[in-house]
């Protein structure tokens, strides 16, 4: 009985153990791509060409799936909403659910499965295949060619890509609100005119999803970077890029929303 | 050997968390010679190529390149010295997502703000040396295995290295291939004066072009000579590798409890 426990805790101690080096190890790597990122602003074509494949190729999925969460907006608070009365305001909760919360959020999980993992997967079999270790042994340091780039096109598309969320979501509960229920075109826009802040709404949005940015594109370059050169390891890293930045934008998204809207 | 050789390993030791890799290692690459490392896998050979490159620092003695002590560099210095090295990988690890001649320009793109011209230049001869100046538009997954490793030997000596290390350049070639890539690296050291290792299991091909083998085992140096010393060595292991016996010094079985034990014990266990 004694043993087993004893086992039990050594492997616990073992488990945190390693996880906090990992982490530690993250956390290195995080600094080590921002002091080698001078190579990939000077160059800032080598950032443009993974801005590309990071965010002009996940354009589809952000504004389809935009689009169709703006129009399930539209019509759930226009249900709720007519029971007080007040359709009217459809077009403000429309708006402030997108650009406050949706738009960021539900973007940057997209951006996580999407690019995130193509992201790792392609970082990965770099690794697997030597590419990496040749790289070095040209004299180029991969952090800066290869990292460097993909982390910045991550961080630069992400609040756009957030952005375009948010603009779509508001076309489809403008389509089902106005268009197809019937509430007033000009009520809709300008309640929404009103009532959404520049500073306290459209700003707070875009620092959220430059956070998300940043979250998805470290650990997904991290993942890539430190997986096991394996088919079953690159894999096992994909994986853990969506399931960790996936929960790691949710809690950041909890904790920076505690800061900017405390409830006043 | 030479009096001043490219480069020197004394008294090495490595080891990868606590499994040591090498011990009390030494081995000198001289200028101008091909020179082959050969030994089972797992035995140390591309730790060596490792060391030399500075990818892995021993943890003790010196490793001397170029009159520089390789394991003492700083990351500057370790990159310069890079120059001037080529590298060709296992499976030549070409970018995949770059053409031929992309791949072959690569280094000198990074490393030279040479005109575009010239660039072209330089890649064509390097292309055309290694016989795929018609490939140069390919990409690296339309290539066969010994275009592969051709091309990326056109890379590894983009910028004209003064040592080339080779880790399995033979691995999985077909034998016209394998003809090819050893003539390459035998024409191609002469031709730019530089220093080659060759880490590799294949007897036959590299017994034709090295100047000198280095038999590695468990982390040691067990024989080295010339091709001729090699093939007449009676050292057991030597004669093992080179006749390709199945039992010797490496035997067939990998350590194991015994056969009848594990047997008698399942039996028991059975009933």
């Amino acid at each position: 009985m004694l043993n087993k426990a004893n086992v039990f805790l050594q492997g616990l101690g073992f488990s945190l153990t390693s996880r906090m080096a990992r982490l530690g190890f993250a956390s290195k790597f995080f600094v080590m791509t921002l002091l080698y990122s001078g190579t990939a602003l000077r160059r800032f074509h080598l950032v443009v060409r993974e801005v590309y494949f990071t965010g002009v190729m996940s354009m589809i999925i952000i504004l389809v799936s935009g689009l169709f969460v703006g129009m399930v907006l539209g019509l759930q608070l226009y249900q709720t909403l007519q029971t007080y009365g007040s359709a009217s305001a459809l077009g403000t909760l429309v708006a402030l659910t997108l650009v406050r919360e949706l738009g960021p959020v539900v973007a940057a999980l997209l951006f996580a499965s999407r690019a995130g993992s193509a992201i790792t997967a392609e970082i990965g079999l770099m690794k697997a295949t030597e590419q990496l270790s040749a790289m070095e042994m040209m004299a180029v340091n991969p952090i800066a060619r290869v990292v460097a780039p993909r982390f910045w096109a991550g961080v630069i598309s992400m609040p756009l890509l957030a952005a375009m969320f948010s603009a779509m979501g508001i076309l489809g509960g403008y389509l089902i609100g106005v268009q197809h229920l019937g509430v007033d075109s000009g009520t809709f826009w300008s309640q929404m005119q009103a009532s959404v802040d520049v500073r306290e709404d459209i700003v707070n949005g875009v620092i959220k999803s430059f956070v998300f940015g940043i979250i998805v594109t470290w650990i997904a370059v991290f993942e890539g970077y430190d997986c096991e050169p394996t088919a079953e390891g690159v894999s096992g890293a994909t994986t853990r890029t969506v399931v960790t930045s996936s929960l790691a934008i949710l809690a950041a998204d909890f904790v920076l929303t505690a800061f900017m809207f405390r409830g006043a | 050997m030479s009096a001043d050789p490219l480069v020197r390993l004394t008294d090495v030791s490595f080891a990868y968390d606590t499994r040591p890799i090498l011990s009390g290692f030494n081995m000198q690459i001289p200028r101008g010679k091909v020179v082959a490392i050969m030994g089972i896998s797992g035995g140390g050979k591309t730790t060596t190529l490792r060391l030399i490159g500075g990818q892995v620092k021993a943890s003790s003695g010196e490793v001397v390149v170029a009159g520089q002590r390789v394991d003492q560099l700083d990351d500057k210095g370790l990159y310069a010295m890079r120059r001037r090295m080529g590298m060709l990988f296992q499976f030549g690890a070409l970018f995949t997502d770059m053409s031929v001649f992309d791949n072959v320009a690569y280094q000198i793109r990074e490393h030279t703000d040479l005109p575009e011209s010239l660039v072209r230049d330089l890649v064509m001869l390097k292309l055309n040396a290694v016989g795929l100046a018609g490939a140069k538009d390919m990409m690296p997954s339309e290539l066969s295995g010994g275009m592969a490793r051709r091309a990326a030997l056109a890379r590894a000596i983009a910028l004209d290295p003064m040592l080339i290390m080779y880790d399995e350049p033979f691995a999985g070639l077909d034998p016209i291939s394998l003809a090819v890539v050893g003539h390459l690296i035998r024409t191609l050291n002469d031709a730019l004066g530089a220093s080659s290792i060759i880490v590799t299991h294949d007897i036959q091909e590299s017994l034709k072009i090295v100047d000198y083998i280095y038999f590695v085992s468990d982390g040691k140096i067990v024989a080295e000579g010339t091709a001729e010393d090699i093939r007449q060595s009676d050292i057991p292991y030597v004669h093992q590798f080179v006749w390709g016996e199945t039992d010797g010094p490496v035997a067939f079985q990998y350590p194991a409890p015994s056969y009848r034990q594990d047997i008698l014990r399942g039996a028991a266990r059975a009933q």
